[in-house]
């Protein structure tokens, strides 16, 4: 059994390479990832008077959120399209292998943009106060994004517009939801429980933490990775489950 | 690989679309070392059985086993047994010829060092060894087949399942991708091919099925099916001048005549000694013959009594019952 495990993740980690030559390695992607939450943060925060720390502890909480959930949705629709699924269909990979490979390749690109708020903060002299938090708050945050991303896939589609379409109805609705642009102390009872239900609260909750230091979060970091790992649990099981269903009605 | 004799075995395999029933319970048995020929008009179910039997779709019924190996229960060590060449598969056109090489061999976890001795021989092997380092999506038609090929063939796999695999392909391709089968047979792998064009059945495979709405028409070698089903033999002659077909009718052994342009088919039981009563017959009336042919049925024959018309399923139960 041992050995079968690491079998797949072997071939998880093939998967992963594959998708980073194929879908990330590109201008578009990779400035569309620093760019678009950048512009969406900018436009919101500029002309309030708020103080840079916590500027860029909801930036780099954004900045994960849009890149890990940026490339996973596309994928299987993708490749439903170019008839490159097939292929792997028949190689000897478990579907959850495919979307561990795929989640991944994302993380990895996540984590990595993820360094220019942290490089930006630097710059405006915001110094990290729980650096180790922070890295944890990262990995685990582009792991939960990245399988959320999966789980938009799983709608059984060639057309890369309409997953989307979907995955943007429901991104934008949790970046305010969330405590990015206002501090969840200062949210009303009704929103304080609106942002308990979103995994971006969670994380940027972190940030703030590790930016701002302790007081600046509102929920424990226990609590906030707690929290994340259920997250990351229910929305790759639902990946798994949806994509088992789905595949078969692509080919 | 288990030590087994029938490297794919299906049992009532059946796959309904909704109403549809794409594949009407099926029996199969393909011995190792067998090129075994999958046959049938445009929608009888090829596809979909090809596809149940490399794990790409589960079945709706029936059982399979690959190399000994239950498909539904343990669908990665049967997959990793086999090779396959999916219908309208495609290599990844944004990588090169031996990225997409090397991906395959990992998916299957070939070594390493072993995928790069076996990527260099394949790429040679199909002619693509100059372009190895091109991106897929620069290739032709042809060379794109080539490499899906190959890419099936980066596991070394016992048992290879091949959709249609030259089909749209230029006389020279074709030829490379049946010497490569051949060689692979040689060598002692199985073969499961489906494909529209009848003489490469008939020159490559030790049997073929023919399949027709679902169901399977007849199991057999392509020679035994010909003697059985493919019906009478017949005289192909060319005449110097124009011969009116109702006298070569009171030939005795022909049963019916057809022309089409220049040439006569006359239709016999035994062809032997209608030639000879047909040229005493051209001798007597100093009839010039051209040319004289004699036309064994063909798979085609075979296939279009089989399948054509709708006439199809009748003769089916006579065949089935024949015995196959
Ligand atoms: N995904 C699907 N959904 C619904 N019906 C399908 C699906 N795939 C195949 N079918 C139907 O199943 C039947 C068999 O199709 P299949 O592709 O197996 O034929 P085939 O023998 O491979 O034909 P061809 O020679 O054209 O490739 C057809 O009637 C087809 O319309
Ligand atoms: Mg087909």
């Amino acid at each position: 059994m041992v050995p079968e495990i690491q079998g797949q993740m072997r071939r998880a980690f093939a998967i992963a390479r594959k998708d980073i030559r194929i879908y990330y390695l590109k201008g578009p992607v990779i400035i569309f990832g620093v760019l678009s939450p950048s512009f969406l943060f900018l436009a919101f925060m500029i002309g309030r008077n708020l103080p840079v720390d916590f500027l860029i502890a909801g930036l780099l909480g954004m900045t994960i959120f849009f890149t890990s959930t940026s490339v996973t949705p596309v994928i299987a629709p993708t490749e439903t399209q170019t008839r490159n699924l097939e292929r792997l269909a028949a190689a000897p990979v478990s579907i959850t292998t495919i979307l561990i490979g795929d989640m991944l390749a994302s993380v990895l690109f996540g984590m990595l943009i993820s360094l220019v708020p942290i490089l930006l903060g630097v710059m405006f002299g915001v110094g990290v106060a729980h650096p180790l938090v922070l890295a944890v708050a990262i990995v685990l945050a582009a792991f939960c994004f990245s399988a959320m991303g999966l789980v938009f896939s799983s709608t059984p589609t060639s057309m890369t517009s309409t997953v989307m379409m979907m995955s943007t109805m429901i991104k934008f609705p949790l970046v305010f939801l969330s405590g990015v642009f206002i501090p969840i102390h200062d949210l009303p009872a009704w929103g304080q429980a609106l942002a308990s239900i979103s995994p971006l609260t969670y994380i940027t909750d972190l940030c703030r933490y590790c930016f701002q230091g302790a007081g600046a979060n509102y929920y424990s970091v226990p609590m906030n990775i707690f929290a994340l790992v259920v997250f990351l649990v229910i929305f790759m099981v639902a990946a798994v489950k949806l994509h088992e269903r789905s595949l078969p009605m692509r080919l | 690989m288990k030590n087994v004799t029938n490297m794919i075995v299906a049992e009532g395999l059946t796959k309904n679309y909704g109403e549809l029933v794409a594949v009407d319970h099926i029996d199969l048995k393909v011995a190792g070392g067998e090129i075994f020929g999958f046959l049938g008009p445009n929608g009888a179910g090829k596809t979909t059985t090809v596809r149940m039997l490399t794990g790409i779709i589960r079945p709706t019924q029936g059982r399979i086993h690959i190399a000994g190996f239950d498909l539904l229960r343990d669908p990665i060590k049967a997959k990793e047994v086999m090779g396959v060449v999916p219908e309208l598969s495609n290599a990844y056109t944004e990588l090169s010829a031996w990225k997409n090489l090397q991906l395959m061999a990992e998916l299957y976890g070939v070594p390493a060092k072993t995928a790069k001795a076996r990527a260099e021989e394949l790429l040679v092997r199909f002619g693509l060894h100059d372009r190895k380092d091109h991106k897929t999506k620069t290739f032709s038609k042809g060379m794109k087949q080539r490499l899906v090929i190959a890419m099936s063939l980066m596991s070394d796999p016992e048992i290879l399942f091949l959709d249609e695999p030259t089909s749209g392909l230029d006389v020279m391709s074709a030829r490379m991708i049946k010497d490569v089968l051949q060689e692979l047979n040689n060598r002692g792998k199985t073969i499961f091919l489906t494909t529209h064009y009848m003489e490469e059945a008939n020159q490559l495979c030790n049997r073929v099925a023919i399949i027709n709405h679902g169901k399977i028409a007849a199991i057999s070698p392509p020679e035994e099916l010909k003697a059985r089903i493919g019906g009478l033999g017949r005289l192909e002659v060319s005449f110097k001048s124009h011969v009116d077909s109702s006298d070569l009718r009171s030939i005795s052994g022909v049963t019916d005549v057809r022309e089409s342009g220049d040439k006569t088919y006359l239709y016999t039981d035994e062809p032997g000694t209608t030639i000879q009563h047909l040229v005493d017959y051209c001798r007597a009336g100093s009839i010039k013959i051209v040319t004289l042919n004699t036309l064994t049925p063909t798979l085609e024959d075979v296939f279009i009594k089989l399948t054509g018309n709708g006439r199809g399923m009748e003769e089916v139960a006579e065949v089935v019952t024949n015995g196959s």
